[in-house]
């Protein structure tokens, strides 16, 4: 089951981001209003989805689990910065392809608007997790300190979701799941936006997969160095 | 708890208060920042006036990185944990009582720094109680997440480096809330202040009680 899918699940993300991309490129037609611009759709709320819900609302969890004594595991610390990386990279992501957006439609690559704010903010907090990991500690204590820090960073997740309702923004309403729960948008434009967040979503969880592995795979090789240098140590005691 | 919390508290601000670190290192930095600031924006009375509130906040916050890096280096030591532990200290007693040493230490900055406004700056506040409140509150939400975020950072020899990193983001809604309380106190805009007041109360409530519940999983061994 896990060889399966280790062999299927990267390249169904691909194939699927593929196919999003060719769909939107070539098949949907341009907006009314935003004309070719609105093809950046099919990739940056799925993007931005992955990022700030998936991703970090994955290394909350996860966080909560490890802190929780009943479930405390290192497996869950590892997931946890899995996640992070990951979701980092997904949020540099979502804001490098708003601002493609950006420019041409507010002519600007940044404004300070509260969405954008919160997100870059959100990013630099989850750059500091990533710091924090790679200070030298026990393996539970780091797990504790990226605990809590993902929890207090992870508070940030609801306020760029609401920051659209809360301030008057430059940056639009939610297109599918708004208030009304009214999509306002149709046909092929839409089945290509649903494309895209599964698509992502899947490359999202190839990624931290391979992440948890690597994560794993360093600590056990971190143990086996230190047991190496125990013996050798032992090895030295014994002849002396 | 409270009984912990004295007590660590007077630990704290007599160490300060014999050692003068602060006095002679962080309190002229920030009077120092000050003064550059001055000098990047030029001499022109109304320019320094209408960017007092965020130079003020901002020597704030980059000298409450220093008082973080000096209140943690106080518990440092692993000798000085197992000590308080050995002793029964509660780890939430141990969490307010420093953070109430460095919230009497950052109200005792924010008056220098309101008196340099007054003498550098020329600036004429208008509302004293929103500025009163506005810093008090900030520096309570200053107080309890330096500590927090302190022992966060881990070992001394990475602090210096991490800690601003990790801190000063977080610290955000505190300049942002901070600035526009000023404005308001500066301006007369004393009804405008309150929602601004609310989001330094919020940030201080909830960082003093994360602090509260996360200080002593995080002090364990």
């Amino acid at each position: 089951m896990r060889k399966q899918l280790d062999r299927w699940l990267g390249p169904l993300a691909f194939v699927l981001v593929a196919l999003d991309v060719w769909l939107g490129l070539w098949i949907t037609p341009p907006d009314q209003v935003q004309g070719d611009y609105v093809r950046l759709v099919y990739v940056h709320p799925a993007v931005a989805w992955v990022a700030l819900y998936v991703a970090f609302g994955m290394a909350g969890l996860c966080s909560v689990l490890y802190l929780w004594p009943r479930t405390r595991s290192l497996a869950f610390d590892y997931a946890a910065a899995a996640a992070v990386e990951v979701g980092v990279v997904f949020t540099i992501l979502t804001c490098i392809t708003g601002a493609i957006w950006g420019r041409p439609t507010w002519g600007v690559w940044w404004t300070w608007d509260a969405r954008l704010t919160s997100t870059a903010l959100l990013a630099v907090m989850f750059l500091g997790y990533l710091a924090l990991r790679r200070v030298p500690a026990e393996p539970h204590v780091r797990a504790r300190r990226c605990a809590v820090m993902a929890l207090v960073a992870a508070v940030d997740v609801p306020i760029v979701h609401f920051s659209v309702n809360w301030w008057n923004t430059l940056h639009q309403g939610a297109t599918v799941l708004n208030a009304n729960l009214s999509p306002r948008i149709h046909g092929s434009m839409a089945w290509t936006l649903l494309l895209s967040f599964i698509a992502f979503t899947l490359l999202f969880v190839w990624m931290v997969i391979a992440r948890y592995r690597l994560e794993v795979l360093r600590h056990s090789g971190e143990n086996k160095d230190l047991d190496r240098a125990l013996s050798e140590r032992r090895a030295e005691g014994a002849e002396a | 708890m409270f009984r912990d919390a004295a007590l660590v508290a007077g630990r704290d601000l007599r160490i300060e208060l014999r050692s003068r670190v602060v006095l002679w290192q962080v309190l002229p930095f920030s009077v120092l920042a000050l003064l550059l600031f001055a000098f990047a924006f030029g001499p022109s009375q109304a320019r320094l006036v209408q960017s007092a509130p965020g130079l003020f906040w901002l020597a704030l916050l980059f000298s409450t990185v220093l008082f973080a890096q000096r209140s943690r280096a106080l518990e440092g030591s692993p000798a000085t944990r197992e000590a308080a532990r050995l002793l029964g200290l509660d780890p939430a007693g141990v969490f307010l009582g420093k953070t109430v040493a460095l919230f009497l230490e950052l109200v005792v900055l924010e008056v220098l720094l309101v008196v340099g406004l007054l003498l550098l700056f020329h600036v004429v506040v208008v509302s004293w109680l929103v500025l009163i409140a506005a810093c008090l509150l900030a520096a309570l939400g200053l107080a309890s997440a330096s500590v927090l975020y302190g022992a966060l950072s881990g070992e001394a020899r990475i602090r210096s480096t991490l800690l601003p990193v990790l801190l000063l983001p977080i610290l955000a809604p505190v300049l942002i809330a901070g600035v526009r309380s000023f404005q308001a106190a500066i301006k007369d805009g004393a009804g405008l202040s309150g929602r601004w007041l609310g989001v330094l109360a919020v940030f201080s409530v909830v960082y003093t009680g994360l602090g509260i519940a996360l200080y002593g999983p995080l002090e364990e061994n």
